[in-house]
């Protein structure tokens, strides 16, 4: 939800910025959304990506489909940012969806922040500045009780500590 | 703040003294276990039989001497009304039924109970004893050969009426079906509270029949999966505490939580070994989670280490073997090992994955949960695999735990949420007989998940 909200934003932001100017010329835009301090939290959520989604009763971050380029691409995002930033440290945070029992949603939870932590420092990121915690189906992003909630739910956030 | 148990969970010097009552003629004579019928012709049920046909009580007012006692009496004969009730073995008579009078003591006109198809009669009386303290006399009577068959009075402080009408239902049930009751108990589990991206969960305990409820952690941290030691006042629970997800042990006499054990990974699922010096957990490891033993005086050993998730061990009550959950074959199913981890072997082979293996107090049974591709359901089945049974199925059930006496679970069940909000999501404890029937929603002040059943109090 939160992705969804934030890159409707920064579109409006971009064409706003656009308009400004009589001579519109496409150029780099390093920070498109307004007001987000870079390496902030924010900067990590709107113009990187905080999170990965995972397959149902599953933990490698290459996922199947869709998820596959798209997880790849935060994933790589975020080491790059995590460079940048080297004062950074960061929380991985696991998350399962409501099908599944506690206790080995909690489990299968830790599985796939360590998962997204084993990618970033295979990247390079240092694993001192990545700490990982599971809160199984706990801490859900999405409310509903559907396959399109289930799959936001199936999640790792990273998040600056 | 933590909210500290002002009354001991322990019976010991609640009953200041029981003495045995004796009636006028015969008395004691008949071992409750014995199953048909005596030889003077009275029926001494057994469980499957009062499954079909409960048997029909008459609970007169326990008689007061005025004051306090005379309240008392009532309440006193209204839980052990409410206990047996809700059991499912026992059908209190309605009082407006009843002909009989009784003085609470004197040998009953059997026919006056027999006329209204009683079959056991439960009389009692009240004195005060000075100040606070108060002598309970209760005696149970078989209606048709006209018989006492039990006796008792208990000499307690006013505070602790709820604890004397518990312990005369566990009498009454054991009297009456031959097997320990269960109503001298208390249920441990998560009050959960706010929307489920921000829930607040909270440690609670109340007696079984839900009283007595009280909040042991304020909900700054996430508290989940108590497990009640077997004999001391002690919680074994998974807290969020710190940020540093950990298994705890609380106590119920300070209220105070502390590690258990040292683990650089996150420890979860715990559950005490019946001899209680040790909690049986797991604990994450880049691969899964592996189960550890850990002795509550220190130490730990590493039962398991197969790559995968191992999680949610239980142990017999003989202490020899373990049962517990893993997708090391490639999804969640079932496993029984030895108490030094080896010779781990399979059990569950049904449709679906199955989880959270309990194993009965009884040892004959392994309660679990089951998913399959829509439904979650709560099931039993021997410990070897076989005969396997689904007592209760629905959107969403898990964690059955057993009352100390084998018959009955108790489990929670949500609902799904009917829209993008949350609505319609609910969360809350139900209780079933092993047979599947007599199934009970069980009363919470909030939410409630993760039952876990304490041992009949001492």
């Amino acid at each position: 939800m939160n992705i969804q909200i934030l890159g409707a934003f920064a579109a409006v932001a971009l064409l706003a910025a656009c308009s400004s100017s009589e001579t519109a010329k496409p150029e780099p835009v390093a920070n498109p959304v307004k007001g987000i301090v870079p390496g902030s939290q924010e900067d990590l959520v709107a113009n990187v990506g905080d999170r990965i989604f995972f397959d149902f009763d599953k933990a490698t971050v290459k996922g199947t489909g869709a998820k596959t380029a798209a997880n790849m691409t935060t994933l790589d995002k975020q080491a790059a940012w995590l460079a940048q930033w080297k004062q950074n440290n960061v929380q991985i945070a696991g998350n399962a969806d409501e099908r599944g029992t506690s206790e080995y949603n909690i489990a299968l939870a830790a599985k796939r922040a360590t998962a997204s932590r084993d990618y970033l420092v295979a990247k390079g990121v240092a694993a001192t500045r990545i700490s990982t915690i599971s809160y199984g189906k706990d801490r859900p992003v999405a409310l509903g009780s559907n396959e399109e909630a289930w799959a936001q739910n199936r999640n790792a956030i990273t998040s600056v500590r | 703040m933590t909210d500290l148990l002002s009354m001991p969970l322990r019976r010991r010097g609640l009953v200041a003294a029981s003495t045995a009552l004796l009636a006028a003629p015969a008395l004691w004579t008949r071992p409750a276990h014995a199953q048909g019928t005596t030889a003077t012709g009275s029926a001494v049920i057994d469980v499957d039989r009062a499954r079909t046909d409960p048997i029909p009580v008459a609970i007169p007012v326990f008689v007061g001497a005025g004051g306090d006692t005379e309240r008392l009496g009532r309440d006193i004969a209204g839980v052990i009304t409410n206990n047996l009730a809700r059991s499912g073995l026992f059908r209190p008579i309605d009082p407006a039924a009843f002909i009989g009078r009784t003085d609470g003591g004197a040998t009953p006109n059997f026919q006056n109970w027999k006329a209204i198809g009683a079959q056991a009669l439960v009389t009692g009386k009240i004195d005060s004893q000075g100040g606070d303290k108060v002598r309970v006399e209760f005696r149970l009577w078989d209606v048709l050969p006209g018989l006492q068959i039990q006796g008792t009075a208990y000499t307690t402080t006013l505070g602790n009426w709820r604890r004397i009408a518990h312990i005369i239902s566990d009498v009454i049930y054991e009297r009456m079906l031959g097997e320990k009751g269960y109503f001298d108990t208390r249920v441990v589990y998560i009050a959960g509270s706010g929307p489920r991206d921000r829930r607040v969960k909270r440690l609670a305990i109340m007696d079984q029949d839900s009283e007595n409820n009280r909040f042991l952690t304020d909900g700054g941290f996430l508290a989940l999966t108590p497990r009640f030691h077997p004999t001391r006042d002690q919680i074994a629970f998974m807290s969020y505490v710190n940020d540093k997800p950990r298994v705890y042990l609380f106590d119920l006499g300070t209220g105070r939580q502390q590690m258990l054990g040292n683990f650089p990974g996150i420890t979860l699922s715990p559950r005490f070994a019946p001899d209680g010096n040790s909690v049986i957990m797991a604990q994450t490891t880049a691969s899964g989670s592996d189960i550890y033993l850990v002795g509550l005086g220190g130490g730990a050993r590493r039962l398991t280490d197969s790559g995968a998730i191992d999680v949610s061990p239980c142990f017999s009550p003989d202490g020899t073997q373990i049962v517990f959950n893993s997708d090391r074959g490639g999804d969640q199913q079932l496993y029984v090992m030895g108490a030094d981890g080896s010779g781990s072997k399979r059990i569950s082979f049904g449709r679906g994955r199955y989880a959270t293996p309990v194993w009965s107090p009884r040892g004959d049974l392994i309660a679990f949960t089951r998913q399959s591709s829509d439904t979650f359901a709560i099931g039993v089945m021997r410990p070897d695999g076989s005969g396997e049974r689904i007592l209760s199925e629905s959107f969403f059930c898990e964690a059955p735990t057993w009352a100390p006496n084998g018959r009955v679970l108790m489990f929670y069940r949500e609902t799904a949420a009917r829209d993008s909000r949350g609505n319609g999501y609910s969360s809350r404890l139900v209780s079933i007989d092993i047979a599947g029937f007599n199934e009970r929603a069980i009363a919470t002040p909030t939410d409630a998940s993760d039952p876990a059943w304490s041992p009949l109090l001492q």
